[in-house]
């Protein structure tokens, strides 16, 4: 016998081992060993656990990495291979190996022929991999579709939920659109299991595409008289999309506030249910799901809120508040109190329950009370402020998190009354926070020392303060506002310069904002500082020119000073050689910069050197002390005095370019909202000839070509050139020239405008307005260069009684610049008569139309008068 | 509506990640790996909350495991820890105290069960027993479907 046909020896099945059997042929032979074959090629593949004990056992990222790729290779070439047998755990792994940042897409289209099985297990893992695997963003989406359908029709109700979870997972809106209809008509299955499941799609489906909203409108109504709780949350969930969607539908659904009111009180007076009890509290998953709908529906509604005042009250009264999930229902009332339109009782209410979550130990219901305060600090100041002490302790807070809210909400304290002591806490804050709160820290200090400084003194010790606390992180708006302080509070200016010379002999390394403003100080005020008296509270003395002169040494050869400081110190320093006798020092200092290696000091060096050599009988001139920076406040600053944030807001807009260009819209929508008009508010008050400019730095700014419109007005050349501003740093203490020079510029020509435009046309004066006894009359003088009009109004009243706060606004298209100066008064006279004078830029030669509004009181009664003038003269530009 | 949610242990690896909004692949790993650096970053007394972009991120520590979800605006953070808290009720129900190894080892049955609990990023269903049993049956139908005895070989072992 060949041994070959023993049993034992051969590789055929045992029923195709026959020693003589007539059917052994060559071609069954053939077919037998190709089966065996196969089956040693693919071996049972490895099992999940196996794969995971083997990768948890690497001992290093390389290990891993090798035990991964093997079995990735091995997965590709079992999906290669179309093994369907296998396919459900090799997903499975390949999901697993997904979840360790490894690449796993080559696996997308096995999970849909996964989906496609008929077995339960391949149906469960393919929609896992299918949610893992593909995002909305993935092509495969068409055949997705088309497997959700058939599993959404399926008979087993578990097949039908996964293919429902999945659909809202990852629908797209083009599987949205072609699945809609299908999750409508499970919305009204009898299985509650598929209803809930049903809704949430609807849910998806409309976030995603919200016109579809309308066909899920009819089952979604009757979803609310379902008793299962999945059902009842799910729907709460879908109506509150839909109300946030549409307003019509938010409309639509305000007739359900009764129906949601008797769900909320059925639960909250239900006795224990264990299924749905947490720690006491029935179901508040769907209580604060009813909450929020509730909110949405009451907002802006007064008869709405009403039908949930009582409720919300038995809420926010009844809650057991000894674990966290009572606290979230009363988290969520209060929100709602305070969102609809709710009985003031209520609101005291919910701010008290505010103020006990603050003394909360649970730092989560602290921090949610912090945050909840800060929005609702507006509507009720003075209840958040009877929590004063408690905010100002959480800024110690060990939370990051707590400790920067708590900073939020105390600035949004701070008042007249309490400034005080809040800033000895917040500067406290500041001195010890970490360096990402500093600059937004210091900056709002500087904002609130500025609305409710109670005086100079104080307002400049506090800016001080500020400038060593927060040392390097002090933004530049900082540095200007203290300039500008200084150099506006004429009586403090030595006692500053001593202190902050004091600031400047100590260790400032790491506080060059502090050593701007210092040398900014010494510079201007060199004469007041040596004559300051002592500070005997800190004892300070006066120092000797030597002193300071040292001082200037020191800092000017430091490495550790940025140039831009040792710019403003050569500044300063020069500014002192007219102030301090000792100017042969000082030259020398000075001289020795002009090889200095950085250009800018450089630069500097040779510019002031001329001052002491051939020009030094222009230096005393020169160097003259800045006239007091004014800022113009808002009118309203002084109207806030409870600290809400409205007032803040404005202020930090006014450093920021933007603020022009709004405050310009605001006053659009004011004259009838026309987009195309461009609009310049004149002062109100009328100030001095000599500040013909109205309010605040930021229009100088703008008028020097600096601003974010980019002006070009003739000013803006004129001064450009002028030998002050090369003289001067081009940062923070540029501003002051400019307000002089534009100041001066202005005066020449208000008042001697005649003598410098030499051809002057006469142009027929024209009458805008005429009613109610004022006649306004607009008269011309042309001006060729810049395409520049100037328009004299001259308000005139005929009437009887005097006309009071009379204000005069103009508007013109975009394609035109408008300036308006100061009005000669306020107040017309009987027969008197008011002029204001108005530049009319015309860059494009366009046809001027202008819209103007005047408001004015009579006999105390308000009058308002708009209209639109349109026959300007041609000759106008000409 | 909540955006993702991240379970990662004490060392930073991740144990499971769900995600109701579409991010490309590099866009999840970064945001992975970022949150799970600022959290593990975070001493144990500071509060569950986090601001991030414009999310509210909320997480807690159970056991060796961290459970991180983000949230919107408008979203009830409580609320949220409440959610989190009845996940790791209901694996521990089903597990029977459950453990970090077992949800390695089972990460699939976790997923099953958070996908019982939320939909599209929303709670569906606030009973305990319901998802529990809704958990129970599907694993019953996998059971019936596989020849006995052969499950080990068969299941995805």
């Amino acid at each position: 016998m060949y041994p070959y046909y023993e049993s034992d020896w051969s590789v055929l099945p045992p029923e195709a081992n026959r020693r003589f059997n007539p059917a052994f042929n060559m071609a069954t032979i053939k077919q037998v060993v190709n089966e065996a074959i196969e089956r040693v090629r693919m071996p049972t593949p490895m099992r999940l656990r196996d794969l995971i004990r083997q990768i948890r056992a690497a001992r290093t990222a390389a290990e891993e990495r090798s035990v991964v790729n093997k079995e990735c290779a091995y997965i590709r070439s079992t999906f290669r291979e179309e093994d369907s047998v296998w396919r459900c755990r090799n997903i499975a792994k390949l999901l697993y190996i997904h979840m360790l940042g490894y690449p796993a897409h080559f696996g997308q289209l096995e999970c849909l022929k996964l989906i496609a099985s008929s077995r339960f297990t391949d149906k469960r893992i393919g929609y896992l991999g299918a949610m893992l695997l593909l995002d909305e963003r993935q092509d495969v989406h068409l055949l997705i579709t088309n497997c959700l359908k058939n599993d959404l029709n399926s008979t087993t109700q578990f097949v039908v939920g996964l293919a429902l979870c999945t659909l809202g997972a990852i629908a797209s809106p083009e599987m949205a659109r072609d699945l809609a209809g299908e999750v409508e008509r499970l919305m009204k299955s009898p299985n509650a299991y598929i209803r809930k499941k049903a809704a949430l799609c609807a849910y998806r489906i409309i976030k995603r595409v919200p016109e579809l909203m309308e066909i899920f409108l009819p089952a979604t109504r009757s979803m609310l008289s379902d008793k299962n709780h999945g059902v009842l949350i799910t729907g709460i969930t879908l109506i509150t999309e839909m109300c946030e969607n549409s307003p019509d539908t938010l409309n639509h659904f305000k007739k359900i506030v009764p129906n949601l009111v008797r769900i909320l009180k059925n639960l909250i007076l239900a006795g224990y249910s264990p299924e749905h009890d947490v720690s006491g509290v029935s179901d508040p998953f769907l209580q604060v799901k009813i909450l929020k709908l509730l909110r949405i529906l009451g907002i802006n509604d007064a008869d709405t809120s009403e039908a949930m005042n009582d409720i919300l009250a038995q809420v926010a009264t009844n809650t057991e508040t000894s674990k966290n999930v009572g606290n979230t229902i009363l988290y969520e009332t209060v929100l709602s109190i305070m969102d609809i339109k709710s009985e003031g009782g209520l609101r005291v209410l919910a701010v008290n329950i505010l103020g006990r979550f603050l003394l909360n130990n649970d730092k989560n219901i602290r921090y949610v009370a912090l945050n909840t305060l800060l929005r609702t600090v507006h509507v009720d100041t003075s209840a958040v402020q009877r929590h004063r002490s408690t905010i100002l302790e959480c800024l110690k807070d060990p939370d990051v998190s707590i400790r920067r809210r708590a900073m939020e909400l105390s600035f949004a304290l701070v008042n007249t009354q309490n400034i005080r002591t809040m800033m000895k806490d917040l500067l406290a804050f500041l001195e010890k926070s970490d360096p990402e709160f500093k600059a937004p820290c210091s900056s709002s200090i500087v904002l609130a020392a500025e609305r409710f400084a109670p005086n100079k003194r104080w307002h400049l010790d506090t800016l001080l303060k500020v400038l060593v606390a927060a040392g390097n992180y002090v933004r530049d708006d900082v540095i200007a506002s203290t300039i500008q302080l200084i150099s506006e509070s004429t009586s403090h200016q030595g006692y500053i310069a001593l202190q902050l010379y004091k600031a400047l002999s100590e260790d400032l390394q790491n506080r060059q904002p502090l050593t701007q403003v210092a040398v900014w100080a010494i510079g201007e005020y060199g004469d007041l500082l040596l004559q300051a008296p002592p500070d005997e509270e800190h004892s300070i003395q006066s120092p000797t020119e030597e002193d300071v002169i040292n001082i200037y040494h020191r800092l000017l050869w430091s490495p550790q000073n940025t140039p831009t400081t040792k710019q403003y110190a050569l500044m300063s320093l020069t500014k002192l050689s007219t102030r301090f006798s000792s100017t042969n020092q000082i030259q020398q200092v000075i001289s020795s910069f002009c090889s200095n290696l950085h250009i800018e000091l450089q630069q500097r060096g040779v510019e002031f050197s001329q001052l002491f050599g051939k020009y030094s009988h222009l230096r005393p001139a020169l160097l003259e002390r800045m006239p007091p920076m004014e800022v113009v406040r808002q009118p309203d600053d002084t109207l806030h005095t409870n600290g809400d944030l409205d007032g803040l807001e404005p202020h930090s807009e006014e450093s920021s370019p933007q603020h022009v260009p709004s405050e310009s819209n605001a006053l659009l929508d004011l004259l009838g909202g026309s987009d195309d008009l461009d609009i310049i508010k004149p002062s109100s008050v009328p100030s001095k000839p000599t500040s013909v400019l109205n309010t605040n730095n930021q229009d100088l700014l703008d008028l020097l070509g600096l601003g974010p419109l980019g002006d070009s007005t003739p000013v803006a050349n004129d001064t450009t050139n002028n030998m002050d501003l090369i003289l001067e740093n081009n940062n923070a203490n540029l501003l002051p020239v400019m307000s002089n020079q534009n100041s001066n510029f202005l005066t020449d020509d208000l008042f001697s405008s005649g003598n410098t435009e030499t051809e002057i046309k006469s142009i027929p004066p024209l009458t805008a307005f005429e009613g109610d006894g004022l006649q306004v009359v607009f008269s011309f003088d042309s001006a060729k260069e810049n395409n520049t009009a100037t328009i004299n109004v001259t308000a005139s009243n005929h009437s009887l009684s005097t006309m009071s706060d009379f204000l005069f606004q103009a508007a013109v298209p975009k394609t035109f610049q408008i300036q308006m100066l100061s009005p000669s008064d306020t107040a017309i006279p009987s027969n008197g008569v008011v002029t204001q004078v108005l530049k009319v830029t015309n860059p494009g030669q366009n046809v001027l139309r202008m819209r103007i509004r005047i408001s004015y009181t009579v006999d105390g009664n308000p009058v308002l008068e708009q209209t639109e003038v349109n026959n300007f003269p041609n000759e106008l530009w000409e | 509506m909540m955006q993702f949610m991240l379970l990662f242990s004490r060392q930073g690896k991740l144990r499971l990640q769900k995600w109701y909004v579409a991010h490309p692949d590099k866009l999840k790993k970064k945001i992975t790996r970022e949150l799970i650096t600022t959290i593990l970053a975070r001493k144990p007394k500071m509060c569950s909350f986090l601001e991030w972009r414009d999310l509210k991120i909320v997480y807690k520590r159970y056991a060796s495991l961290y459970f991180c979800c983000a949230i919107e605006q408008d979203d009830n953070e409580l609320l949220t820890l409440e959610v989190i808290h009845r996940y790791v009720e209901l694996l521990d129900k089903y597990f029977g105290s459950v453990c970090e190894l077992d949800i390695i080892f089972n990460f699939e049955k976790a997923y099953f069960i958070l996908d019982e609990l939320m939909l599209g990023g929303e709670i569906q269903e606030t009973s305990k027993k319901n998802v529990l049993k809704a958990i129970a049956a599907q694993d019953l139908l996998q059971e019936e479907e596989t020849p006995q005895g052969f499950f080990d070989d068969h299941g995805l072992g």
